[in-house]
């Protein structure tokens, strides 16, 4: 008996196998370098490794097959457990630029004294002599990066995957680091292990709930694979229990993921435990990857049985929205604030999401769902983190002063920074000219196409209260006098800098010329089957 | 037409914005005069230059050439089938004008007042021309899209001047604007969203071009129509705003500086109106004929709602900011009783009442800042102290109740006579209006200045030059186009023909005004003069 060896197409998967790289390389790194040098190689090596791989996407994305008379280019590869097509290039593009934003996040050593926002020495418990003698020492742990690259690869994967296991094995790689990388803060060490300790809980928890899905669902269609599933929830054979219960537990999994409520209730405590780089990083590209993801399975495993999970997600996309605006009214953290900003962005895009809308007219140049969300990502991604870079400028003694009541006064205090929050808030509360207001538009546009009226009223509505709760920040910094000492605003590097600058940038060309990216995203045209 | 003279009427106060932020900071902080006044020279140039432009474009206007003039249209964001496309017909060209007459006089009335904001004076002057660029935008907008993009963002100039330089309750009047603003707009954004699925449907792909939106909404579902008409609709309401969605217009006024108060009711709560005729009108004409009913209703409401509770104010700019609820409902009465008097007369005071309603602002403020007090009661015997500033609050106050021979009283007249031809009822409720006219102003200049001089009035300054000549253009333009209505209707009327014989009523228009001079009392050639 002969093993045949699977095929791979490296040159296809080269982005993905690049980041892999990376990561490993960055593992031995951290074994065999001395230390002074591990912070330049590491950085260099994270930022060289998203933008080899952005190219490669690009190269891999020239290149692709039509397929379905055109309407979907790609190919399904590695003996059809990963779909390389129009959407996953797309999404690559966006998670590794914005990786490499993140990177540079991660990278800023000039607010924190010369070190990065990360713990010395994360074993030391917090508040003993060894912890004290790590940051004596100057110590940092340059591992993060290589934890990041991980992460990102997993992401990468996930709303790459064409095949159930695939897809849970992305998800464990993507949260398995960031469960650690919440817990690495310099600052508040307390807040941030307990912020890692709940994500991971709650984490497994979920993932545990995905599994159960996943072989609910195998033991519905008799095997993992995309393209069975489909088949299978096509022809209606076997138990419809056994595929709505896998369909149920398997979007619990998801939807932990891009923050939905009511599965959402970790989100606020780990964006406020999470070093903010994390944070930012977390926000910005687990929510792209999950989505894709969302969108895969919903769209091709489960697009046969649309009408068994379209009311769920009618319901989990109100209540997301409406958890989102309202809880946010009552925040006084900044980064609970966006946590619930972005809980509730999450709702947007599940409207946009369920509105199922494929371009049917001769003209073709409607609005699709697949179109609209995938734009959505990208604004969302790039105003977000934007907003993030802003909140880690914004310090006193402590660190960075996260409680609301210190950003009062910020407009006049330093009238740049505050005028570019300023900025990022009216974008997420969806005011013209802006990306913000260009992907709301979008993601409502499509589900309108849909049908999904009521859900478009509801979202209109609860965008409201949302920008409520986004202008009371704005009130804060411009129109209340400053409690006491008043904030200060650190002065970064360039690295940080850049990052919003890239961000505000993105907000502003996406909201006035969105054109390009939009025509991009429909573009990428629908996935392989 | 080839040169874009619209984009440089719009970008020409933006660019003066622009200059303005750049622009080294004065030292505010400081009392006195010694701070230099380039901030206000410069907001000044800009604004003189945009109305130099916009009066060059009103002498080449055409009234009888047919649709839009200066056109210019090219393809904005293609999958939204958004254009950036502009254009004028009588009706913009009006408030276009409106806006740019205005900008330079509040320039010149507000030229300490930003001195007590919390910010730098260069940032008030910046909002202001930028709101001024914005709002010629959403007058010259012919592309659905733009204008609802423009109309949004002419919502934040307007917060950050009253949040900024207004009074103790800056903050609250400046975030309840903007939450109201923010709903009517976002139920306005659900119906143009609406707008975007019909046509897409239609053979032509998506497209928000008002003259391609036309005919695709011609053959629209009523039930449909209905629907997206509404939420224009409440949006305009809101802004303009109407009975029972007006409550944030008080507030915002008693909070804001004059000249923002100027800005907000004199120019962009005219886009509120000007809304309506362009596109409940024209987008939904069945759905408008539909709702006239209702909408005269409130609009009669509005009249006797706004002027019972402005007798009862105390502080002089809620009173305004209440006759004009008053007034506005007037207008809209105009729109929505579909006649041409009642339309041409409507347009007409949207141009009058921003005078009358402006020169009452201002005259008001710097009577206020003398005082240090915006409470009626504060005052009294201003006329012997400061004759000239009682003088003109007189002549604004006058024009405010539409008194024969001023300029709103043409417009006034003109609604009336439209709501009679409508139904007697209407005009009757809205007779009484200008009956309550009459007593909250007249009640006002007598409580404050007349009687014995108070105390705290003594040794009140009259009206300085600069001041003077801030006025000094209004009341004239008051006093002219009282006598000398024609430039402004001549523009007016084939654009109203237009609306019209879209909603369905093509009537005959100009001779039926002279059929109703039996409803004339005084001797009032000027309403002749409108035929």
């Amino acid at each position: 008996m002969t093993v045949e060896a699977p095929h791979i197409e490296y040159g296809t998967l080269s982005p993905l196998l690049l980041i892999l790289g990376v990561a490993i390389v960055g593992v031995m790194v951290e074994a065999f370098l001395p230390r002074r040098l591990r912070y330049l190689v590491q950085t260099l090596l994270a930022i060289a490794g998203t933008l080899g791989a952005f190219a490669a996407t690009i190269y891999v994305g020239t290149r692709l097959a039509d397929r379905a008379d055109g309407r979907a280019r790609g190919s399904i590869v590695a003996e059809g457990a990963i779909a390389v097509d129009g959407p996953t290039i797309f999404l690559w593009g966006v998670l590794l630029l914005l990786s490499f934003v993140s990177v540079l996040l991660f990278a800023e050593r000039h607010l924190d004294g010369g070190v990065t926002a990360f713990a010395g020495q994360a074993a030391a418990l917090p508040g003993t002599e060894a912890e004290r003698e790590a940051s004596t020492r100057g110590l940092e742990h340059t591992e993060v990066f290589p934890l990041m690259m991980f992460a990102v690869a997993g992401m990468m994967l996930f709303p790459a995957s064409n095949d159930l296991l695939t897809m849970f094995v992305a998800l464990e790689v993507l949260s398995l680091p960031l469960y650690l990388l919440c817990g690495l803060a310099r600052r508040r060490r307390l807040l941030s292990q307990e912020a890692a300790l709940k994500y991971f809980m709650l984490g497994a928890f979920s993932s545990g709930f995905f599994l159960y899905g996943i072989a609910l669902v195998y033991g519905y269609a008799g095997g993992t694979s995309f393209a069975a599933v489909a088949e299978a929830v096509a022809g209606r054979i076997g138990s419809q229990g056994l595929l709505l219960g896998g369909v149920a537990l398997m979007s619990v999994g998801l939807l932990f993921k891009v923050s939905a409520a009511p599965f959402h209730a970790w989100t606020p405590d780990v964006y406020q435990g999470a070093p903010t780089a994390v944070t930012g990083f977390m926000a910005v590209c687990t929510k792209v990857a999950a989505f894709g993801a969302l969108l895969r399975l919903f769209y091709v495993a489960f697009g046969g049985a649309q009408r068994d999970w379209t009311p769920m997600i009618w319901i989990v996309a109100i209540v997301t929205m409406a958890v989102g605006s309202i809880f946010a009214l009552t925040q006084s953290d900044i980064k609970r604030m966006l946590a619930y900003s972005s809980i509730a962005h999450a709702g947007f895009l599940l409207v946009g999401f369920v509105g199922l809308y494929q371009a049917t007219g001769a003209a073709g140049s409607e609005i699709t769902s697949l179109q609209s969300v995938l734009f959505y990502l990208v604004t969302y991604g790039f105003m977000t983190i934007g907003a993030f870079g802003i909140v880690t400028l914004v310090r006193d003694a402590g660190g960075e002063a996260n409680h609301l009541s210190r950003w009062a006064g910020l407009g006049k205090e330093s009238p740049l920074v505050a005028g570019v929050f300023a900025f990022f808030l009216l974008s997420m509360a969806g005011i013209p000219l802006t990306s913000g207001f260009t992907g709301k538009w979008a993601v409502f546009t499509s589900a309108a196409q849909g049908g999904a009226w009521p859900l478009v009223v509801v979202g209109v509505i609860l965008s409201v209260v949302a920008a409520y709760f986004y202008l009371r920040v704005i009130v804060l910094m411009y129109f209340a006098e400053p409690a006491g000492e008043g904030p200060t605003v650190a002065v970064p590097s360039v690295l940080t800098v850049a990052v919003i600058a890239v961000g505000l940038a993105a907000t502003v060309v996406l909201g006035v010329l969105p054109g390009p990216v939009l025509d991009l995203a429909a573009q990428a045209g629908a996935f392989v089957r | 037409m080839s040169f874009p003279w619209l984009t440089l009427a719009l970008v020409l106060p933006l660019t003066g914005a622009l200059v303005l932020m750049l622009l080294p900071k004065s030292s505010s902080a400081r009392p006195g005069e010694s701070a230099s006044a380039l901030p206000q020279q410069v907001a000044l140039a800009f604004s003189l230059l945009t109305l130099a432009l916009t009066v060059g474009l009103a002498l080449r206007f055409d009234p009888n050439a047919e649709g839009f003039q200066f056109e210019e249209v090219h393809t904005w964001i293609e999958g939204f089938g958004a254009h950036y496309a502009l254009g004028l017909d009588g009706i913009g060209l009006t408030l276009v004008l409106l806006t740019a007459v205005l900008t330079p006089i509040v320039v010149l009335a507000s030229w300490g007042d930003a001195d007590r904001g919390r910010w730098s004076v260069n940032s008030f002057f910046a909002w202001l021309l930028a709101l001024e660029g914005l709002a010629i935008g959403v007058f010259a907008a012919t592309d659905v899209f733009l204008f609802y993009v423009l109309f949004e963002a002419t919502l934040l100039p307007i917060y950050f001047l009253i949040g900024g330089f207004g009074g103790a309750r800056r903050s609250y009047a400046a975030t309840k604007f903007l939450v109201y603003s923010l709903l009517g707009g976002l139920v306005m954004l659900a119906s143009v969203i609406g707008l975007y699925v019909e046509s897409a449907r239609s053979s032509g792909g998506p497209t928000y071009l008002l003259s391609e939106l036309v005919p695709i909404m011609g053959d629209v579902d009523t039930g449909v129509g209905r629907w997206l008409f509404l939420g224009f609709f409440v949006a305009f309401a809101i802004k303009a705003p109407m009975f029972p969605v007006h409550t944030w217009l008080p507030d915002a006024a008693d909070e804001a500086t004059p000249g923002t108060s100027v800005m907000l009711v004199s120019v962009l709560d005219k886009i509120g109106t000007f809304g309506m005729i362009r596109f409940c009108l024209g987008l939904f004409p069945e759905a408008s004929t539909w709702a006239t009913p209702v909408v005269l209703v409130l609009a009669v409401v509005s009249i006797l709602y706004g002027a019972l509770v402005a007798i009862g104010q105390r502080s002089i700019p809620r009173l305004i900011a209440y006759t004009s609820v008053s007034h506005f409902g007037f207008i809209v009465l105009g729109i929505f009783v579909m006649n041409s008097q009642g339309q041409v007369g409507s347009t007409l005071y949207m141009f009058n009442h921003g005078l009358s309603t402006g020169l009452l602002f201002l005259v008001t403020g710097f009577l206020i800042a003398r005082r240090g007090s915006r409470m009626i009661p504060d005052f009294g015997g201003v006329q012997s102290v400061a004759p000239l500033l009682a003088g003109i609050f007189l002549v604004a106050g006058l024009s405010s109740l539409s008194l024969p021979g001023l300029s709103p009283f043409v417009s006034e007249f003109l609604v009336m006579t439209g709501a009679f031809v409508r139904d007697w009822w209407y005009a009757a409720f809205a007779v009484l209006g200008m009956v309550l006219a009459a007593l909250y102003i007249l009640l006002m200049y007598q409580r404050t200045m007349t009687g014995p001089v108070r105390p705290a009035i003594e040794g009140m300054r009259d009206l300085g030059r600069r001041e003077l000549a801030a006025m000094a253009p209004l009341v004239t333009l008051i006093v002219a186009l009282g006598f000398f209505p024609q430039p402004l209707t001549d523009v007016i009327r084939p654009a109203v023909a237009d609306t019209l014989s879209h909603v369905g009523r093509a009537d005959p228009g100009p001779t039926v005004t002279g059929a109703d001079t039996e409803a004339e009392t005084g001797a009032d050639a000027e309403t002749e003069g409108a035929d």
